[in-house]
């Protein structure tokens, strides 16, 4: 910084070099004192965050469980054409012999079984079956292998089991993200899953409807609320402003727990309802457990992070501007939609993709106030980690929410820009 | 009488522990179990008489048995498990087991025999059904109903969930395929032995789903056993399933007017699973604790604290009243020939095989 | 629309009028919830809703017996100093890193900037349950799932984003001739920044600290999959007590939080009038 500083020459700097390279040599020496300080953060962030994201990624292609634990089967299978209408020969019976006892040893079959049970429904009980027994294989004398095997389970016979295993042998699969998509391998490549089977698509459709619903509400709260506090006098608009900061502050599961009490049947709305008369006491109003309860739960959680950025904008918008239109002769209405609604559009277009973002990946608020009808993708991944246990379907899941997500992000950034994102 | 045995019977046990606290044992025991009124029940039956004999263990509860299988997995993959011992469905125990991800155990060395030397074993009899798992209960998930809201006639049968005529509003069911596609095949007319063969088909699912579809409108849908005794409670739904021993504290705990339907409830069994790989001092401790809280008199003592029978048959003799209410708890039993009269015995084997199937037709009928 | 002039004809007025009860409806929306938990966490019944001897305020209808029952009750109190222990750390890991980084951000050559600020930012907009999902799997790999260090390192990835928001806003109008000053007079640059730019941004930081701080005291999605029992922090029991027993205690809990919440916003908007006052007075 001081040889920079300190230089007065027009060609030379002080110490003699020339001052092009000696700026040259400052400037590099800046950029890596900046990137000194950024990276003790960017390391942190790389392993505690996008690394654990990337393994998820890898996760949702990931298929190594099947050539790992039947390696002689894959191998063998690979010689054999599944529309041939007859069952692989005798070697590959023997393979998969070998490899069924290795698994049993090491207590892998039943994993290998569930990996592949995902694509044909009932392969999970065919190794489970057989792996008991393959712990007791000679095989040496055992064979032949066809019969054993088929003896012990008639799986064995099923074309279907050896297509699947064939199909989904190698290392990496797209069948997660054809399931995310409703979609499957069947014998003539991807195809859409029969009608009763789909699920992820409507579920991914009704979590943007849903999200958009929301951002739609808190753009037509937020907006007079916003221009209210930016036309006050600071002193009141900064008292009002605690009405939203509050919000804002206060825990999540708090508001979501109010509305919780709010929202039953027994609940204080009704209660309040049922009293005043406008409902029967028998006929109490349905708002909690759908998608009503999740988009008015939704809405009240993400109001502030719409009204701040409008806020913000408008604050920046000199009334002069209305009272020049309405001078020149424009109507109430006419000033207002042609003078000061298209100032406040950048706004309204922060506000949105934020409210938007936010909302398509809740999980806490939809499982509790959303019932079945009111849940959203983030919720069925969740049930893949916990409950189905289909990683690589919640991975793939994920990938997708993700994706989605990213895409919003990189708007963002270029209409907003990702410095100008305000707190408070 | 039977505080002389209890107190005979744990004075046995602490010189027992004592020879194995030779070698060393953990002083910390994290437990998994399922939270509220069950997991209060083993606190009570043999956890705390445990700590009391071992002032320097130190228990964690972890309530994720929910979650067993995944957590279970993840930790199996990191190789770290933090787990001691794990409160599972038998269904789970089985996954567990097959996984490696359970210790296989052997049951007449590691646990106590009954009083009167019968082996655990025999005295588990069949409820052993898989070799990582120690039974502790039999539990059975049925329906629980409103007494104020179903006029003179209370349901008798499974399939009034089905009648919105006679019983109009709003019922509560678990959010899983599991017991619903059998509860409505059966109302639908199919014959109790071909439920499963009439389910392992296209049209055996359709046509459950289409029962199913008949009360849609009026299904609440639960996740977690507290909710159908709250939604009762509250009177948000008139009827609903629940596990047997939830309702029992809603009825008889709490007074609730709230009334059992004892038909095609649904029966499962309950129990310890060891996670495969502890270390030696942990271990040991876990087979300590192990042996204590499933011997007959500590099975026995849980019965009186909620309506769950006790997987030991030497235990059933010993079921008394209840810790605090003083009722006879015996009738409260899934397990009582009063009760068993006409119940479901879910296929572990025949769901393991479906259950992602299924689940996807479930929930894709659940979105529509 | 602060005042209505005078010259306001009737229509005006009566639109003015309307907007303000608009205005009011939506004000009563956005706090209501939250007023409403309050006074239902004094109920000395087990209900959620007013009961009859609340609503004519006999005192009889009003207790303490939900505060009694969260501060006798293990699990909560557990589930408190879970919190207690684990939010201040996380805090203090992205607040010293976020700060470092935030600085080195608002030097003028910085290549990749907005690279570098996007994978900062990204833990904030990524939803939680994918960060969630992949730090369980990830965490689980490398031994950290179900350890302290695990939730804090998890906690204090997504409070980092606020860090570098707040302190490079109060960065953004830093007067660069001050520590240029300071160089001058002699102050190497370990003292300009303790003595002239830490002062000056220290508003930001504080704010930031709070904002991650809350991130960390609030958050439930990813504690509950890379956490395990000996974590369970507060929201973590609270989600747990929704999904099952709604139990009273559950407002006692939500109004001790929003008392909490109403201190750490006082001081946040305290901080940033006087990093406003602050930044106004210095040159430039």
């Amino acid at each position: 910084m001081s040889d920079m500083t300190d230089t007065s020459g027009p060609v030379l700097a002080a110490d003699g070099t020339p001052l092009k390279r000696s700026l040259a040599k400052a400037l590099r020496r800046q950029k890596l004192r900046a990137l000194m300080l950024i990276a003790p953060l960017l390391l942190f962030i790389l392993v505690s965050f996008i690394l654990p994201i990337g393994d998820m990624l890898y996760r949702s292609v990931e298929n190594k469980i099947v050539v790992n634990t039947l390696p002689r089967s894959v191998e063998a299978l690979s010689g054999w054409d599944a529309d041939s209408g007859e069952l692989p020969d005798e070697a590959v019976f023997a393979a998969m012999a070998a490899d069924l006892k290795e698994a049993y040893e090491a207590r892998a079959h039943t994993r290998v079984g569930s990996r592949l049970n995902y694509e044909y429904p009932g392969i999970s009980s065919v190794f489970r079956k057989s792996g008991r027994s393959a712990g007791r294989f000679d095989l040496e004398s055992g064979g032949p292998w066809k019969d054993v095997l088929i003896d012990l389970d008639d799986g064995w016979a099923d074309q279907g089991v050896w297509r699947t295993i064939q199909t989904y042998s190698p290392p990496v699969t797209s069948g997660y993200f054809l399931n995310a998509v409703d979609m499957r391998v069947g014998p003539d490549g991807a195809e859409m899953r029969p009608e009763a089977e789909r699920i992820y698509m409507n579920l991914l459709v009704r979590t943007l409807w849903m999200s958009l619903l929301i951002t739609f509400s808190c753009i037509v709260l937020a907006y007079p609320v916003a221009w209210l506090l930016a036309n006050l006098p600071t002193r009141q608009a900064n008292l009002l402003m605690i009405l939203v900061l509050l919000p804002f502050w206060t825990s999540l599961l708090v508001r979501t727990s109010a509305w919780k009490i709010l929202l039953q049947q027994q609940g204080v709305i009704n209660d309040i309802l049922v009293w005043v008369g406008l409902v029967d006491d028998n006929a109490r109003l349905i708002i909690i457990n759908n998608q009503f309860g999740t988009i008015v739960a939704m809405t009240h959680i993400l109001l502030p992070f719409m009204i701040l950025p409008m806020y913000s904008v408008m604050q920046t918008i000199p009334p002069s501007y209305l009272r020049a239109a309405k001078s020149l002769g424009a109507t109430e209405w006419t000033a207002f939609w042609r003078v000061y609604f298209p100032q406040t559009i950048p706004g309204i277009g922060a506000g949105s993709i934020l409210v938007f973002i936010l909302a398509i990946g809740y999980y806490i608020t939809p499982a509790l106030v959303g019932g079945t009808k009111g849940t959203f993708i983030s919720n069925q991944i969740a049930f893949h980690i916990s409950t189905s246990l289909n990683w690589g379907l919640a991975s793939a899941l994920g990938a997708i929410l993700l994706a989605v997500v990213l895409v919003l992000y990189w708007a963002y950034d270029k209409i907003v820009g990702i410095d100008n994102v305000k707190l408070g | 009488m039977k505080l002389v045995k209890t107190l005979l019977a744990s004075s046995a046990l602490t010189v027992a522990a004592g020879a194995v606290s030779a070698q060393d044992m953990a002083n910390e025991l994290t437990l998994v179990s399922w939270g509220g009124a069950y997991q209060a029940s083993q606190v009570k039956a043999y956890v705390e008489p445990y700590l009391e004999m071992h002032p320097e263990v130190s228990v964690t509860w972890d309530e994720s048995s929910a979650e067993a299988v995944a957590k279970l997995r993840a930790m199996n993959e990191a190789g770290n498990v933090t787990w001691d011992l794990v409160d599972a469905v038998a269904s789970d125990s089985m996954r567990l087991c097959d996984e490696g991800l359970a210790e296989e155990l052997n049951h007449d060395e590691i646990l106590a025999a009954a009083p009167d030397g019968t082996s655990a074993t025999e005295d588990f009899g069949e409820l052993l059904v898989s070799d990582c798992f120690v039974p502790q209960i039999v539990y059975s998930t049925t329906f629980g109903y409103r007494t104020d809201m179903v006029g003179d006639t209370p349901p008798s049968s499974v399939c009034d969930i089905f009648d919105l005529e006679t019983y109009p509003g709003k019922r509560a069911l678990q959010k899983r395929p599991i017991d619903n596609m059998e509860w409505a095949l059966y109302c639908d007319g199919v014959d109790k032995d071909a439920l499963y063969d009439t389910l392992g088909t296209d049209e055996g699912v359709e046509r459950a789903l289409a029962k199913l579809d008949t009360i849609k409108d009026q299904v609440v849908w639960w996740t977690a056993g507290a909710e159908t005794p709250q939604l009762l409670a509250d009177g948000e739904v008139v009827m609903g399933s629940t596990f047997n021993g939830r309702l029992f504290s809603a009825i008889a705990e709490q007074n609730q007017p709230i009334g059992m339907l004892w038909d095609m409830q649904s029966f499962d069994l309950d129990g310890w699973v060891v996670p495969a790989g502890l270390p030696a001092d942990r271990h040991a401790r876990v087979m300590d604790f192990l042996k204590f809280a499933t011997d007959t008199q500590r099975l026995a003592d849980q019965a009186a604290y909620i309506s769950y029978g006790p997987a030991r048959a030497s235990s059933a003799p010993l079921v008394g009243l209840h810790a605090e209410l003083g009722i006879e708890m015996a009738p409260h039993m899934p397990t009582d020939p009063a009760n068993a009269g006409n119940v479901h015995v879910y296929d572990y084997e025949w769901w393991a095989d479906n259950r992602d199937d299924l689940n996807a037709k479930f929930e894709a009928w659940l979105a529509k | 629309m602060a005042k209505l002039p005078p010259y306001a004809t009737t229509g005006q007025r009566i639109w003015h009028y309307t907007f303000l009860v608009i205005c009011g409806l939506i004000f009563f929306f956005l706090i209501a919830p939250i007023a409403v938990v309050i006074p239902l966490s004094f109920n000395s019944q087990n209900f959620f809703t007013f009961t009859k001897e609340m609503l004519s305020l006999d005192p009889d209808g009003y207790s303490l017996k939900h505060y009694r029952d969260f501060f006798s009750n293990p699990d909560w109190q557990n589930a408190m100093w879970n919190s207690i222990k684990i939010a201040p750390v996380a805090t203090v890991i992205s607040v010293s890193l976020g700060t470092l980084a935030a600085i080195g951000l608002s030097q003028p050559h910085v290549p990749a900037r907005r690279a570098i600020m996007a994978i900062l930012i990204s833990p904030m907009i990524v939803p939680l349950i994918i960060s969630a999902a992949g730090m369980y799997f990830f965490y689980s790999k490398i031994n950290l799932a179900g350890t302290y260090w695990g939730v804090v390192l998890a906690h204090a990835a997504l409070g980092i984003p606020f860090v570098i928001i707040t302190v490079t806003a109060t960065l953004v109008g830093f007067d660069r001739s001050l520590t240029r000053a300071a160089a001058n007079m002699g102050a190497d640059p370990v003292t300009t920044f303790f003595r002239v730019q830490m002062p000056l941004i220290l508003p930001g930081v504080i704010s930031g600290a709070l904002f991650a701080f809350i991130t960390s005291f609030d958050e439930v999605v990813v504690v509950i999959f890379v956490g395990s029992a000996k974590q369970q922090t507060l929201p973590w029991q609270m989600f747990t007590g929704l999904r099952e027993q709604i139990s009273p205690t559950i407002l006692a809990v939500a109004t001790i939080l929003v008392a909490v919440s109403i201190v750490l916003l006082t001081i946040v908007e305290l901080l940033r009038r006087r990093s406003e006052r602050l930044r106004g007075m210095s040159p430039g």
